[in-house]
């Protein structure tokens, strides 16, 4: 696994794009008066304003399930952000909520049975919660791209792949389908398909797992989109193919320009990727933070958990809890209590009676949701 | 492409000469000849001598089929033994085209109607639009064509005299036997592509296409109808064979001069060289009707025709 690529990882205070511009010589360089000047003074403006805010600000976040059994609280008051450029992970147990809220985040949860109840998801500055509908397709596809976990069924059988990839691009760019054909070819020679322009023609079936999941990153990428949605996109494949296609990922991203959600159940891998990691449990984030920060010093059981069933050469750790017991609880029955505390061994009464907050560890930027280890009533070390 | 088909019509040899060989064979074994009614009056035996040497029948059985082949070849379907006369290939070619027409005419009106009636049903999924399509298939299904031709003559032609009762000499009188006859294949076909096309919804790729900002409509016609296809077609095949072959209920109650009639007849009156061309014919027909669909298949589903 290319668990250890430090050069990869920013800071995430400052964002990978280019440095900031500076509005207060423009006077001097470009004039006013002139159409080619304003337009310069405005985009200079709109990248200033750019790099004083967030790419994706998700606010209260919560999705619902509305089942005959009862309410599925998959998503529950998720918040974060996300910087341009950067790679955030989002990472859990299967059923903790981590496609819904990928899903959440393009309105494309299925509804019914599922609706989003709350929160404010603000991108690139536009509240998309408060768009139309038309006006979220537009972003769709365009400025988020999707990758979605198995590449055998996400590809349509019966459209080649050349027309598949094209498609995006002729709706959103405009471009001519000639136009549109080039860019499906020099996306596919990008993601690393071997004789693209041959291969245009060709059906998904007559392609392997692994290239087909290319397919699916040239059809995410084919509008240059500002963030990239990847929901396990190595999960289906073999060990051996899932290493070449996160390098491709992380490759693209970087020449693109395109910040990413990585979604995973695999620590490492969110090791080797990702600048901040997002742990999720039943439906909500417990401990988010800089990728060394977490990894050398998680402020939650459960993290802890996740982190030793990774294979790691020292023991230290091991002492503290092996593997993770039990299940994850339904998300139909959810109280005012920790959502861990029936598989946490440090649980006492109040993980039982109040519900831990995200609250802040060793500095603004690492939060956690654990009473045990709370700045002033912890008790776990 | 191209190969699939040719390996599919060289399969259409053997499939045709085993069903001649098999209808040929069932002919001669049934009880019986065309000369022996069950009439209180039978043919004395030297004319039925004369007429079984005058038709071939006393030849050894395999010198029968041999002949029957090799004039089928030539395009004469033989003789048949009652209609004096007059040779089956003059009968069919008098009464095949009536039948051809009703039935292809049906099969279009199931598949024009009964495809936009599924995809309006699944895309309107438990709202009215669904509700009504689920009521004309029902009713379509549980309906057989006969009650249907009687109500639709009672009410289009009786009572409102919109239509003729029967006969097949111009348009007007297509209308109610082609209603009459596809009612069943409309809601079969509707049926079907609900099924399939709400089975598509769930597809994986179907959410990829709206992950890729794409249209509504787009997302259906280009995405999800051609997948959704796949199942239908396979019913579409089956179909068209029963509504050809199955439509002497409804030329009998509309008095279309059709050759599901001849066959009815054909066989009350032990007619066999007429119930073997007709059957030959029909075998013919099905087999390659079945063609048709496994093309329409392959060149829908793109993992049939590279295989
Ligand atoms: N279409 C749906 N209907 C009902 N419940 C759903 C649906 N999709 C997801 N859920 C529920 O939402 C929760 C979160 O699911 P998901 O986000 O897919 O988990 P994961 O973290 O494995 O991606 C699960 O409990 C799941 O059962
Ligand atoms: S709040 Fe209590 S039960 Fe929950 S993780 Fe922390 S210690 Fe365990
Ligand atoms: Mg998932």
């Amino acid at each position: 696994m290319t668990a250890t690529d430090d050069d990869r990882r920013v800071d995430p205070g400052s964002p990978a794009v280019a440095e900031l511009p500076d509005t207060e010589k423009l006077p001097e360089a470009v004039s006013l008066e002139t159409e080619e000047g304003r337009r310069l003074a405005a985009q200079l403006a709109d990248e200033k304003a750019r790099h004083a805010r967030k790419l994706l600000e998700v606010r209260d976040l919560s999705t619902q399930f509305f089942t005959k059994d009862g309410v599925v609280h998959a998503v529950d008051r998720v918040s974060f952000e996300l910087d341009y450029g950067e790679t955030l992970g989002l990472v859990g147990e299967s059923g903790c909520g981590k496609s819904v809220t990928a899903l959440s985040l393009t309105r494309l949860v299925p509804d019914p049975p599922g609706k989003i109840t709350s929160g404010e998801v603000i991108f690139d500055g536009v509240d998309i919660m408060k768009l139309s509908s038309e006006e979220m397709r537009l972003l769709r596809g365009k400025r988020i791209g999707f990758i979605f976990q198995d590449p055998m069924t996400s590809l349509n059988p019966t459209l080649t792949i050349g027309f598949q990839i094209a498609e995006s691009a002729r709706l959103h760019l405009g471009l001519s389908n000639r136009a549109a054909n080039d860019r499906a070819v020099e996306l596919l020679s990008k993601v690393g398909i071997p004789r693209a322009r041959d291969r245009m023609g060709d059906y998904p079936h007559q392609f392997s797992g692994g290239m087909r999941q290319r397919v699916m990153i040239a059809i995410a990428l084919a509008c240059d989109p500002m963030l990239l949605l990847a929901d396990e996109p190595t999960t289906a494949l073999d060990v051996t193919i899932q290493a070449q296609i996160l390098e491709l990922i992380r490759s693209l991203s970087d020449e693109f320009g395109t910040a990413v959600i990585l979604i995973t159940h695999d620590l490492g891998i969110a090791a080797g990727m990702c600048h901040r990691v997002n742990v999720m449990y039943a439906g909500q984030i417990v401990e988010t933070g800089v990728v060394d920060d977490l990894f050398e010093n998680p402020r939650m059981p459960y993290a802890w958990g996740l982190l030793d069933s990774l294979p790691r050469l020292d023991e230290e750790r091991g002492s503290r809890l092996r593997t993770i017991e039990g299940m994850p609880p339904d998300l139909i029955h959810v109280g005012d209590d920790c959502r861990f505390a029936p598989r946490c061994p440090y649980s006492r009464d109040i993980c039982l009676e109040d519900e831990p907050q995200l609250t802040e560890r060793e500095g603004p930027d690492h939060l956690a949701r654990c009473w045990g280890t709370e700045p002033g009533r912890a008790w776990i070390e | 492409m191209t190969t699939y088909i040719i390996r599919r019509v060289a399969w259409l040899i053997p499939v045709v000469f085993v069903v001649s060989v098999i209808t040929f064979l069932l002919m001669h074994a049934a009880p019986g000849t065309p000369f022996q009614p069950v009439s209180d009056r039978p043919l004395p035996p030297a004319v039925i001598e004369r007429l079984e040497e005058q038709f071939g029948l006393n030849e050894p059985i395999y010198i029968q089929y041999v002949n029957w082949v090799g004039n089928i070849l030539q395009g004469d379907l033989g003789p048949s033994y009652r209609i004096r006369g007059r040779g089956v290939s003059d009968i069919i070619a008098d009464n095949m085209w009536a039948s051809v027409q009703l039935g292809t005419m049906s099969f279009a009106l199931a598949v024009i109607l009964g495809i936009p009636l599924g995809v309006i049903a699944a895309l309107r999924q438990n709202k009215w639009p669904d509700y009504l399509s689920t009521f004309i298939s029902v009713i379509g299904i549980a309906t057989p064509s006969f009650v249907l031709a009687v109500l639709l003559v009672l009410i289009f032609s009786v009572t409102l005299h919109w239509f003729p009762t029967s006969g097949w000499r111009g348009p007007e009188y297509w209308v109610l036997p082609v209603v009459a006859l596809s009612g069943y294949g409309i809601a079969q076909v509707a049926r079907y592509t609900r099924a399939s096309m709400l089975e598509v919804t769930r597809r994986d790729y179907v959410r990829t296409a709206q992950s890729k900002g794409l249209k509504e409509r787009s997302i259906v016609t280009v995405h999800m109808l051609r997948n959704a296809f796949i199942p239908v077609v396979t019913i579409l095949g089956p179909l068209l064979a029963g509504l050809i072959t199955g439509s002497f209920v409804v030329e009998s109650v509309f008095a279309i001069p059709g050759i599901g009639r001849f066959f009815v007849d054909a066989i009350f009156q032990r007619d066999y060289g007429l119930i073997m061309a007709v059957t030959l014919l029909y075998a013919v027909l099905i087999a390659v009707m079945n063609l048709v669909v496994d093309v329409a298949y392959a060149w829908i589903d793109p993992r049939i025709r590279y295989s």
